[in-house]
């Protein structure tokens, strides 16, 4: 945390997650919800731990930003892909720090892969979808993926399929914040912002303090919640 | 909604019919791209059974089943046994024995996909059936208002024409004042139902009352064929008294968009300069129909695979 000032309860209450409802098998194993609206967390540290406060973050991308210049050419074409909902915090940064540090001018895209998931069949699952904006086509791009949290690697493979859509990159790369590495896919990530090693059954996710996303990060890591039966997404055959 | 049945927009609530506006909204880009399927539905097969003619909608359920990567089957009149007096449920359950993933109903009695929704094992999408509902048709004017107008909570819609016997008037009432419009209807007294506002709208005989303040106007089909010289004495005049133009739109909000289900009689419920320019938006919502049935088919064709069945 930046300020030394006590925790503010309204604060606490306004926390919302970045990644609510990413795919299952990268945060954990159940989907990180929102506390319900007017429920103030009880016991928060207890169950929750802080792996990442907003200037880590703010380094951690400022050093990747320094990586990715040191890696690539003068005439590449560089074409930062940012998965929702975490990424794109992070990819905004990321396009400001190559910028200032380093005179590049990276397309932002923003490419939701829930479309692209591989659990949708076998778990009858329908998640809500999020935001793509892709500017421009992705030919002879060096296309630099920008996610929060890698675990099994399920999403950047969704992530690469998504992207063949959008064109010939020239190259993929991956950034993460954080790597879980409880991989499941022959994935490899390129610029890790921490590696962070956890239990499959705890969630990662990088939220934020405020309302939006100008507010200030963290990273934290959660024990594994009891299961959420009452999802009802699982659903199956027709009730009536 | 994983399994469900769309029979009408009657049963759904409010936060149903966001997350179809909502999903569809998302939907839309695909169709932006260059490469506009995604692998979604890949292996599901969806069959489009049309015991009524419909060019529009066949097409758009086609579009977006195989935008979404999955095997888009049409079963018509004329192309199969429904023409050989195969009777309904029969159709019905052969079908059902083939296993499709969802199944898109029209027919013009009413009740129709609900008498075979219950027969089949397959969720059922009504594609319009008589004078009941036609959901994707209102799904898909409240998808176009939202974009238009950033919103639908406290906007007047004013729906003109034959509200007796237009499914469309019909789903749309529900959809609007469910998501707080203020929804009028007008037409001639013969084509507006007796009781309509026990619906929870306003009726109204004077095309300039039902237009005052209006931020949406919707006009309908008329059936010539089988209307005029029955319930209003001539196509002339119920364009005279009913058919909008550049003049008549003057008495609606100077924002106001119209819209039409298509397709439209040309100079009897739109003057052919309405037609073609805006306001109208009647492209937009031919448009916006395959990434609304997108949606749909997303939300609805989800039972986890056989594999993984209990």
């Amino acid at each position: 945390m930046t300020n030394d000032a006590p925790p503010d309860p309204t604060q606490t209450q306004s926390r919302k997650p970045a990644s609510a409802e990413t795919f299952r098998g990268e945060s954990g194993a159940v989907p990180a919800r929102p506390p319900a609206e007017g429920v103030i967390p009880t016991d928060a540290s207890a169950s929750e731990r802080i792996v990442l406060d907003d200037l880590r973050i703010r380094r951690a991308l400022m050093r990747i930003a320094h990586e990715i210049i040191e890696s690539t050419g003068d005439q590449e074409r560089l074409y930062l892909v940012a998965i929702p909902n975490g990424g794109v915090p992070l990819g905004r940064i990321l396009a400001v720090n190559l910028r200032e540090i380093g005179g590049l001018e990276p397309t932002l895209g923003i490419l939701d892969t829930t479309l692209y998931r591989d659990d949708l069949a076998s778990r009858g699952i329908r998640p809500r979808l999020r935001l793509t904006e892709m500017p421009s086509s992705v030919d002879d791009c060096l296309v630099v993926l920008v996610e929060d949290v890698v675990n099994t690697g399920r999403t950047i493979r969704a992530a690469m399929d998504a992207l063949m859509d959008f064109g010939r990159p020239r190259s993929v790369r991956v950034v993460a914040l954080v790597d879980r590495g409880h991989r499941e896919l022959p994935i490899k990530i390129d610029y890790v912002g921490k590696n962070i090693p956890t239990r499959p059954g705890e969630t990662v996710q990088l939220r934020f303090t405020g309302d939006d996303e100008s507010g200030s990060m963290e990273v934290v890591v959660q024990a594994a919640p009891p299961r959420d039966v009452s999802d009802g997404q699982g659903g199956s055959g027709k009730q009536r | 909604m994983i399994g469900q049945d769309l029979l009408g927009i009657e049963k759904l609530d409010r936060e149903q019919i966001e997350l179809i506006l909502e999903t569809a909204e998302r939907m839309q880009e695909i169709g932006t791209r260059d490469v506009k399927k995604v692998p979604t539905l890949r292996g599901r097969t969806i069959v489009n059974l049309f015991f009524e003619s419909s060019t529009r909608t066949q097409t758009s359920f086609e579009i977006a089943g195989k935008r979404l990567a999955a095997d888009v089957v049409n079963f018509s009149t004329g192309a199969s046994s429904l023409s050989k007096a195969e009777s309904l449920l029969d159709t019905a359950k052969t079908l059902d024995a083939m296993d499709p993933d969802v199944v898109i109903v029209r027919h013009r009695v009413a009740g129709v996909p609900q008498r075979i929704a219950d027969e089949l094992k397959a969720p059922v999408i009504n594609a319009g059936d008589g004078a009941h509902e036609h959901p994707t048709q209102a799904l898909l004017d409240m998808l176009t208002v939202r974009q238009e107008k950033g919103r639908i909570e406290g906007l007047t819609v004013a729906i003109i024409g034959d509200i007796a016997h237009s499914r469309v008037a019909r789903s749309n009432i529900y959809g609007f004042t469910k998501l707080g419009a203020e929804v009028r209807v007008a037409g001639p007294p013969t084509l507006l139902p007796v009781g309509i506002e026990s619906l929870g709208v306003k009726a109204f005989t004077s095309l300039r009352e039902v237009l005052d303040g209006a931020d949406v106007v919707m006009a309908l089909r008329i059936q010539l064929e089988r209307l005029a010289g029955a319930l209003f004495p001539s196509v002339r005049e119920y364009s005279a008294v009913f058919g909008l133009d550049r003049a008549k739109l003057r008495f609606a909000r100077p924002d106001a968009i119209v819209m039409h289900p298509g397709p439209v009689n040309r100079g009897v419920e739109l003057s052919n300069e309405l037609t073609d320019h805006r306001p109208s938006v009647i492209l937009d919502q031919v448009r916006n129909g395959v990434a609304l049935r997108m949606a749909l088919l997303y939300l609805i064709a989800g039972r986890p695979s056989a594999l993984h069945r209990e």
